[in-house]
């Protein structure tokens, strides 16, 4: 079943055309990576997913994108609505300054109205569990969340969009920023993520792509190159230029 | 090799005593004031009246509480202002306005206090027609308004964009993320610019001197004069009188214990920040 629907979709920054009409089908609970040389408009079109690109002043852009059948750019679709359905990890994490761990998971729901404190508790306990971050954190609930390491801050981030339980997780580049066994904690936890969410992750790094992914688009200057199972598009591509890329001839 | 150790050992030398050079009038400064505050000090001076011309004893209790009075009064309206004005520079800095705004505050921080006393003068005194702790409160508020402003607006920029984004991504609108996300979260930094700018506020004397003007008895009135402590050191220590100079000390004294005490709860605001 299709969870999220990309149809004709362009974007710009002032004149400068960066995704270049794209037409993508993410089915439910599944993980997709998105894969291209840098510049390539990987991260403005997961940021046209979630309406995060129009914030930008010179930023402007066309096509539909069909959440759960509901286009997003409907006329009068309101963007903030939108953002609570589609959860966002950046390339750094973003602890939320001088705020605790806690309620970094919690900021989320606390916004939507939620105070019921037992319900607060087991929702973000839940989360932290799921972001493989609760045994680390568990005893420093009440700590700045800026106090923890740099992998775990960016499971805290995991946790902190999990918490409001969009159906659908974009990730740019969520692991560019650490170290190697946080970025195999955070390879880890995606594969259980699965389960209850539709995954799309934007990453320079093959390997990666290769092994979590089970759908790869190939990106290049704003187009789609190609796009189909991992498997394939690693190991058998029908494009000549994916086929350079992912054998490293060419990026 | 042995010349650049000597070029080196010759440039620490310069730099530490230059550092001395300042530190020693400052310090001279502040132990003359301890020196000959401290005798003065008792607590009839803190919890006292002035006496009449000519009897002996007495204190500066109106004018400490009327310091308090006029930062408070300076600092009700000044203090939630620059922390708009701040967090819209900050927000909003491509803004044509911003930009406007930015120079203004930046050549009130550059006016000398005593102009800021005039300015006060012509706007409230001369309407009223006489001095009042209100046109003091205005004085100060303008001195403590850039220097909250711009502080917030520094501490802000300190927080990366994608914190921004990340509070968007969250499906949290610009109000929320600007007060809940930003400015709670940078809440040590901000409060550290209100101390420095009110302990700055609390030892001026000059743009006290006809506004709120000074008066020797507690006075709650905002249409009416009130005394101050930098006022009040400043009629003392120029009266040929022996006891109100040495009273002048005690008020110096007080005056430095309030501004050094802000300053350096100021500091420990900031530490725990970091
Ligand atoms: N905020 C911005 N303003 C203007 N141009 C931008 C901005 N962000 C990115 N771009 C341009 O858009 C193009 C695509 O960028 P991006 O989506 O970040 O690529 P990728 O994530 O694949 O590296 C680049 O040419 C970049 O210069
Ligand atoms: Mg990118």
């Amino acid at each position: 079943m299709s969870v999220l629907k990309v149809e004709n979709l362009n974007a710009w920054f002032g004149d400068n055309h960066v995704v270049k009409n794209i037409s993508l089908d993410y089915k439910a609970n599944t993980i997709s990576a998105i894969i291209g040389p840098s510049g390539c408009g990987k991260s403005t079109f997961v940021r046209c997913l979630n309406r995060i690109h129009e914030e930008v002043p010179s930023a402007k852009v066309s096509g539909a994108v069909y959440l759960q059948g509901k286009n997003i750019y409907g006329p009068g679709v309101d963007a903030v609505t939108i953002r609570k359905n589609i959860g966002m990890v950046f390339q750094k994490p973003t602890p939320f300054p001088a705020m605790s761990v806690l309620d970094n998971v919690l900021v989320g729901l606390r916004f939507q109205g939620m105070c019921k404190k037992t319900t607060l508790m087991e929702i973000a306990e839940a989360c932290l569990k799921k972001a493989a971050l609760w045994d680390e954190v568990k005893d420093k609930l009440n700590q700045p969340g800026t106090s923890l390491s740099g992998g775990q801050q960016q499971r805290l981030c995991i946790a902190r969009t999990l918490a409001v339980n969009p159906p659908v997780l974009l990730m740019d580049e969520p692991t560019s920023a650490l170290d190697p066994i946080s970025t195999a904690k955070i390879e880890e936890l995606m594969d259980n993520l699965k389960n209850e969410y539709t995954v799309i992750i934007v990453t320079h790094n093959m390997q990666q792509a290769a092994r979590i992914a089970d759908y790869t688009s190939f990106f290049i200057l704003g187009d789609l190159i190609e796009h189909g199972p991992s498997s394939e598009i690693f190991t058998n591509p029908k494009n000549k230029k994916t086929e350079d890329y992912v054998t490293g001839r060419f990026g | 090799m042995i010349w650049r150790k000597t070029k080196n050992y010759f440039f620490i030398t310069i730099l530490t005593l230059s550092g001395i050079a300042v530190l020693i009038p400052l310090i001279l400064i502040i132990i003359y004031v301890i020196k000959m505050g401290f005798s003065s000090l008792n607590w009839q001076f803190i919890t006292h009246l002035p006496r009449p011309v000519g009897e002996s004893g007495g204190g500066m209790a109106h004018a400490i509480v009327g310091t308090l009075f006029l930062v408070g009064l300076g600092g009700i309206f000044s203090i939630p202002l620059g922390i708009m004005l701040g967090t819209y520079l900050s927000e909003f800095k491509k803004d044509k306005m911003a930009k406007f705004l930015r120079h203004t505050i930046d050549l009130f921080s550059g006016i000398p206090s005593i102009v800021i006393g005039i300015f006060a003068y012509i706007l409230v005194v001369i309407p009223f027609k006489h001095f009042s702790a209100l046109s003091g409160g205005v004085a100060l508020g303008i001195i403590i308004l850039p220097i909250v402003t711009r502080t917030t607006e520094e501490i802000l920029k300190l927080i990366p964009g994608t914190t921004r984004e990340a509070g968007l991504a969250l499906g949290l609108n610009r109000t929320k993320i600007i007060w809940h996300i930003l400015i709670k979260g940078s809440r040590a930094g901000i409060f550290t610019g209100i101390i420095l700018a009110t302990s700055r506020a609390a030892g001026e004397t000059a743009p006290l001197l006809f506004t709120a003007f000074g008066n020797s008895y507690f006075s709650f009135q905002l249409m009416q004069p009130m005394a101050s402590l930098p006022a009040q050191i400043y009629t003392y220590a120029i009266s040929p009188f022996a006891d109100w100079q040495r009273q002048a000390w005690a008020g110096s004294f007080v005056l430095i214990i309030i501004v050094l005490g802000l300053n350096l709860s100021a500091r420990f605001f900031m530490r725990q920040k970091s």
